[in-house]
């Protein structure tokens, strides 16, 4: 009886929290018909959002997984003097709010930055572009890769890249034969969460952007200014379409957690 | 001929090898056997050049390859756990170093072909190592060391993670493998029925030093300290020194060079007898009796038996001096 009251308790909650808000935006969402979506979702604006969420997506991810192997390596693999301190670091974009960090990227390639009026002397443009944008992106979205392939590589243990380089392999046949492979899982899952950060990442982004519609204005941002010029539709739209890809993201891990487990048997 | 001349390595404080030196012979089947953590996976991993060691040098053919990575030495290593990589097939795990080496397809093909026939793995090549046995996992090990044609194959402490019968089937088959093949082969146990039973020279290292090196025969006839006779097989202490429970000589009339005890228990083990006594001084000896030396004896509990060390005393223990350590052939 208890038992089943708490599975309740927590159905009810998890709906409160969770299902009834997303609800309510499809519902809001098609007050009008169709219609109304389809057209705020083709609209200019709305498209130019889409494609830059994803270039932003695609260029960031590949950063933190190149990062976040790495960092798993030196973490898992060898014996650092400041060990505490870089696992520390690696989980600070966890803890430190988005709009911190947009703030720290802003001083730090502005105009007057350290490495700002460098990269602007050679005609780079970070800030109020995409290079800025990826930036802050995959900064926010850094410990995703590192956490899950961690404790992976520590189980893993190092007898079978032993034995790889035994057999003649180089280190680097040794990473991409034997290490990669055999962290597959784990790189996977990083990625997926890593993508779904990044397509809804808000906080960070709007300061380095400056928010350009229609050049450096991604879909959360785009749900923030139609929300704020009285444009319900196309907030709720745009809104519901980034909990959509979410809620896809989320099934997509769910179905490969499922196949991995088939695969252990 | 693969020579270590005065290895020392230590892990911090740890001092896994000491000055050790040791030569192997070509052709040969030479155990390291000691205690566990007396430094044999070391060597054997100095060896392979998966360590470093912090002074000393390894020779190959008289060629100096203590600073080359493992990959380049042309070695086969078989690890204890195996170290099956676990997201491929048998096939491509012995594959694997003919891949790394550009072997042709066909070529390839042949080999592993030969390989799985040799280690009664044909039927198996389809397989993932998670649904192999694990005296299955370590033939295929075996064959993945041995697909490179390596000239040199070292397994360290290869059956120590096999129930008992398994391990007694591989260790036969280990050796008549090395009897067809005749690579020189080094490998590492903690157990001297397994090093008595299938090598050509024990090499008995304990504490990060070796004790002694050379055949089996000569280190269990005359070992060079108690350490390497009580390592290679039972013993007992009869006045004052260490000798083998089957060596003693008992009987139940007086004798002047023989020790009286009194008998506590006698064990029938089947085909011997264990005769446990103790020393007028109060210590306890063991003996081993074929049955039908205990039956001539006829004895029973709180008898009165005469126990006389093997040889005269003095040369009792069949202690020799101390053959120079680090030599496998002194």
């Amino acid at each position: 009886m208890a038992r089943r009251l708490l599975r309740y308790g927590v159905l009810a909650y998890l709906a409160a929290l969770l299902i009834v808000p997303v609800g309510m935006i499809a519902y809001r969402t098609f007050g009008h018909g169709l219609a109304p979506v389809v057209d705020a979702l083709t609209s200019a604006g709305a498209l130019h959002a889409a494609y830059m969420s994803i270039l932003v997506c695609v260029l960031a991810v590949p950063l933190d997984v190149v990062f976040g192997v790495g960092a798993g390596i030196l973490l898992a693999r060898r014996r650092m003097p400041a060990r505490w301190l870089v696992n520390s670091v690696i989980d600070l974009p966890f803890a430190m709010s988005p709009v911190v960090i947009g703030l720290a990227l802003f001083i730090l390639y502005g105009r007057g930055g350290w490495l700002g009026g460098w990269l602007a002397a050679h005609g780079i443009q970070v800030l109020f572009n995409w290079p800025g944008m990826v930036l802050a992106t995959a900064f926010v979205c850094l410990p995703f890769v590192a956490r899950e392939v961690v404790p992976v590589l520590e189980e893993l243990g190092t007898e079978q890249e032993q034995a790889a380089s035994v057999l003649g392999a180089r280190p680097l046949q040794t990473l991409l034969r034997i290490t990669l492979p055999a962290i597959r899982w784990a790189l996977v899952y990083g990625v997926v969460l890593s993508a779904a950060r990044a397509l809804g990442e808000f906080g960070a982004v709007t300061i380095v952007s400056g928010n350009i519609v229609g050049q450096t204005q991604t879909l959360p941002l785009y749900v923030d200014e139609q929300f704020g010029n009285f444009n319900p539709t196309a907030a709720y739209s745009a809104g519901l379409l980034l909990a959509v890809i979410a809620i896809l993201i989320l099934l997509a891990m769910t179905l490969l957690t499922r196949k991995r487990a088939r695969e252990h048997e | 001929m693969i020579e270590a001349r005065n290895i020392s390595k230590s892990f911090g404080d740890f001092r896994a090898l000491t000055e050790v030196s040791v030569s192997i012979e070509p052709g040969r089947l030479t155990a390291l056997l000691g205690p566990s953590g007396g430094g044999k996976s070391t060597l054997l991993r100095v060896i392979a050049g998966l360590e470093v060691p912090d002074s000393g040098e390894v020779r190959v053919e008289g060629r100096d390859v203590t600073r080359v990575p493992a990959r380049k030495r042309r070695i086969g290593f078989v690890f204890q756990h195996y170290a099956a990589f676990t997201h491929m097939t048998v096939w491509d795990n012995v594959a694997f170093g003919l891949k790394i080496a550009r072997t042709p397809r066909d070529q390839a093909r042949q080999r592993v072909t030969e390989l799985l026939d040799l280690v009664h793995l044909d039927g198996l090549a389809r397989r993932y190592p998670a649904e192999l046995s694990g005296g299955q996992r370590q033939r295929m090990a075996l064959a993945r060391a041995l697909a490179t044609a390596p000239g040199v194959l070292l397994l360290d402490e290869p059956f120590g993670a096999l129930d008992a019968k398994v391990r007694q089937e591989l260790r036969g088959w280990l050796r008549r493998l090395h009897d067809d093949m005749h690579i020189t082969t080094i490998f590492v146990t903690h157990d001297q029925e397994e090093a008595m039973e299938i090598a050509d020279e024990i090499v008995v290292i304990n504490h990060g030093q070796v004790e002694q090196a050379g055949p089996p025969d000569q280190l269990y006839d005359h070992p060079a300290n108690e350490f390497v006779m009580g390592f290679l097989g039972p013993v007992t202490r009869l006045g004052g020194e260490l000798v083998r429970p089957h060596d003693i000589d008992v009987s139940t009339g007086r004798h002047p060079a023989a020790s009286e005890a009194i008998v506590e228990r006698l064990v029938s083990l089947g085909f011997t007898t264990r005769l446990e006594a103790t020393l007028a001084d109060g210590q306890p000896v063991t003996v081993q009796l074929t049955r039908a030396q205990a039956a001539e004896l006829d004895i029973g509990t709180g008898d009165i038996v005469f126990l006389r060390p093997p040889h005269p005393a003095g040369a009792a223990a069949g202690l020799v001096p101390a053959s120079r350590p680090g030599s496998a052939r002194p």
